[in-house]
């Protein structure tokens, strides 16, 4: 029997990012995943990127994979946010002396340097392609069976399973789920125009089309969210005649267009557990929210778990507590409630507001931007940082070890 | 010095009444809750005092590496378990017969080695590097018999830390009129006559040949919940050496 002190089930990117931020500080994890990312690990381009803010990058750089992935990101600059159904624009613009509102990475960037990272964990134990075959979460720890044949037991579970995780709900955890009946089609694209480091977001009452800028200085990243029927005949659409209904949604505004990845698609779901805790077990990423990518921050919400988590944890192991204790995962659950909770309830009302069609709605929306531009809650959301137990920014999320 | 330190101080019906609430000291949503709550914000003071007096790494793990650590009044070893993890090699005693039953059940199944004793600190030999008790001296017969009792058991270039609730207006209300009152902290706990004032309690230390270090507040808000402060007035927790 192999102990460690924090079993950590799902190794996405979240887990990998979990497991690195308690490596840093001395506490030894075990990542258990079904699934091998040394398989999946293609250096091709798969045309998935993520918007990373810049306190979420401030923990790359805690943990040290910062510096080697900036080259390869692309800085958002400024934000456009438009009404597609008439196009009045609203700015959303980065003092220039301060950070970027953002930096666009390639998924495949960030797995390349996570999976390298990991390999030369010294604290981290990898059980990529095993599965736990039996959980039990005991009055002092948890023990794991697993499909390798070990055994492994820690204080503490934390699930980072990502939204179907089927370990939150044999536990109980109850999720409000429903389905928005739309998709994300996903893909980069080539342009003739260069994007200045800006990314449009373009509302459509079927949902949002996101063009965000990556590097050379013309490519981007279209993410462009369609009811399940309308998202579906659009995959089928030859090239030439994706290229056209994009550059017709988008109003021309990158000029002539050509692939530069394939294109995916992606169901849209929404997840809202109040409670991201149970019996020496949190769940952290997406396992706890799935929220609509329409402001693109699921990923930074799940960086900003990780933050906490690790500093609660480190905290914790400092005061010799064992890190299965009540009293820290209360902690956990009061500091990260109330940004989860915030963040979900923003981007879903997002979409409601921009999804309701006819002119009536219009007038609405057109009253909500202008509510939007008072408030601005897509610039808030991008800039938004770790708020909860007073409004204390993790230390991960200062770019700085706890 | 002053005297020895062999006299009992352990009042019989004290021990009885933490005994009884023995079965439920783990529960962290039983009726020692609020212990539980204590326990980081007592840790967090206990762990600058160690970092402080023997220059440990304050990011270390395992800052009592090496050390003897006794807790007198352990209960079920809510904080010798804390200490056994910080590295050190801990001996906790308590008067109470259930408790140590409990406290050793505990720590073997959680792999803990911490050698749990029934017995007074007054008929103690060894010394320590780190002797704690925490709520106890304001349920003794003679504080200053205690005291006495505590100071031998430390040994040379030791740290002790105690704590305590203080006697005032607002700790008569928060912890027997609204503590015990509401339930919060079982019924018959304390006894408010028995508390001691900072000013008090530095007067019992010098006689025993003891000084003082810093002396940090317990208090309660509806935003910050139990932390550390300023504010001495609801329960203190502080260091002490020999002189
Ligand atoms: C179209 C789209 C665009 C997006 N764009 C952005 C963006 O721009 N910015 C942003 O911040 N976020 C974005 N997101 C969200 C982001 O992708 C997710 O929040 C993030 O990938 C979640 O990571 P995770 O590790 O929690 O979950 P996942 O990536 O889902 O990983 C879960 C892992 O757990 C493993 N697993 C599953 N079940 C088990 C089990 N029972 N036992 C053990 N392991 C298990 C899986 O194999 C997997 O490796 C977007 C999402 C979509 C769909």
């Amino acid at each position: 029997m192999d102990s460690h002190d924090i079993i950590i089930l799902g190794g996405g990117l979240i887990g990998q990012t979990m497991a690195l931020a308690l490596d840093v500080h001395g506490l030894k994890s075990v990542v258990i995943d079904p699934v091998d990312p040394a398989g999946t690990l293609t250096t091709e381009f798969d045309g998935r990127v993520t918007a990373i803010s810049s306190s979420s990058w401030k923990m790359f750089d805690a943990i040290g994979i910062g510096p080697r992935m900036r080259e390869e990101a692309c800085p958002i600059r400024r934000i456009e946010v438009r009404d597609g159904a008439d196009g009045r624009p609203l700015d959303f613009e980065t003092d220039d002396m301060a950070d970027p509102l953002g930096l666009m990475l390639e998924n495949r960037v960030l797995r390349r340097e996570l999976w390298a990272m990991i390999q030369k964990a010294p604290h981290v134990t990898r059980k990529f392609g095993v599965t736990a075959e039996t959980l039990d979460r005991g009055d002092h720890r948890v023990t794991a069976c697993l499909s390798d044949g070990t055994t492994v037991t820690a204080p503490l579970l934390l699930v980072c399973e990502g939204r179907y995780s089927s370990t939150r709900d044999a536990v109980g955890i109850n999720v409000a789920a429903w389905d928005y009946a739309s998709m994300s089609i996903v893909t980069a694209l080539d342009h003739a125009i260069p994007h200045q480091n800006i990314a449009h977001q373009i509302f459509y009452p079927g949902g949002p089309v996101a063009l965000l800028p990556m590097n050379p200085g013309t490519r981007s990243a279209l993410v462009w969210s369609l009811p399940d029927d309308h998202a579906k005949a659009a995959m089928k659409l030859g090239d030439r005649a994706f290229l056209a209904e994009v550059s017709r949604v988008t109003a021309d505004i990158l000029g002539d267009l050509s692939f530069a990845a394939p294109r995916a698609l992606y169901p849209l779901h929404f997840r809202h557990t109040a409670k991201m805790t149970e019996k020496r077990l949190a769940l952290v990423g997406d396992a706890g929210h799935g929220i609509h990518p329409i402001a693109g921050q699921g990923f930074n919400l799940g960086l900003r778990d990780v933050a906490v988590m690790a500093e609660v944890l480190v905290d914790g192991a400092r005061l010799g507590l064992d890190l299965g204790d009540a009293q820290l995962l209360a902690r956990y659950q009061r500091w990260r409630a109330g940004d989860v909770m915030a963040v979900t309830f923003a981007c879903d009302s997002l979409v409601r507001l921009f999804g309701l069609p006819g002119k009536a709605a219009r007038a609405v929306r057109r009253f909500g931007l202008d509510a939007v531009q008072r408030a601005k809650p897509v610039k808030d959301l991008f800039m938004s940082e770790a708020r909860g137990e007073s409004g204390n920014l993790p230390m991960m999320l200062q770019g700085l070890r706890v | 010095m002053s005297k020895a330190s062999t006299t009992t101080t352990i009042d019989a019906a004290e021990a009885a009444h933490f005994g009884k609430l023995a079965a439920d000291w783990w529960n962290p949503k039983g009726s020692s809750a609020m212990l539980h709550k204590l326990n980081p914000v007592r840790l967090e003071f206990i762990r600058d005092a160690i970092d402080g007096h023997w220059s440990a790494d304050g990011s270390s793990f395992r800052p009592l590496t090496g050390k003897t650590a006794l807790d007198v009044g352990c209960g079920a070893g809510l904080l010798c378990e804390p200490l056994a993890r910080l590295g050190a090699q801990m001996t906790g005693v308590d008067a109470a017969p259930e408790s140590i039953a409990i406290a050793a059940t505990h720590a073997a199944e959680g792999g803990l080695a911490i050698d749990y004793r029934c017995a007074d600190v007054a008929g103690m030999a060894e010394q320590f590097d780190l002797v704690t008790s925490m709520e106890v001296i304001e349920h003794v017969t003679d504080p200053a018999d205690f005291l006495a009792a505590l100071r031998d058991r430390l040994a040379d270039g030791g740290l002790m830390v105690l704590s305590t609730p203080n006697r005032t207006p607002k700790s008569r209300l928060a912890m027997i009129t609204l503590g015990e009152g509401l339930g919060a902290i079982p019924k018959g706990t304390h006894d408010w006559d028995k508390f001691l004032t900072p000013d008090e309690m530095q007067d019992l230390l010098r006689d025993a040949g003891l000084v003082a270090g810093e002396m940090r507040g317990i208090a309660f808000s509806a935003t910050a919940g139990l932390h550390l402060s300023d504010d001495l007035s609801l329960n203190y927790i502080f260091t002490a050496t020999r002189a």
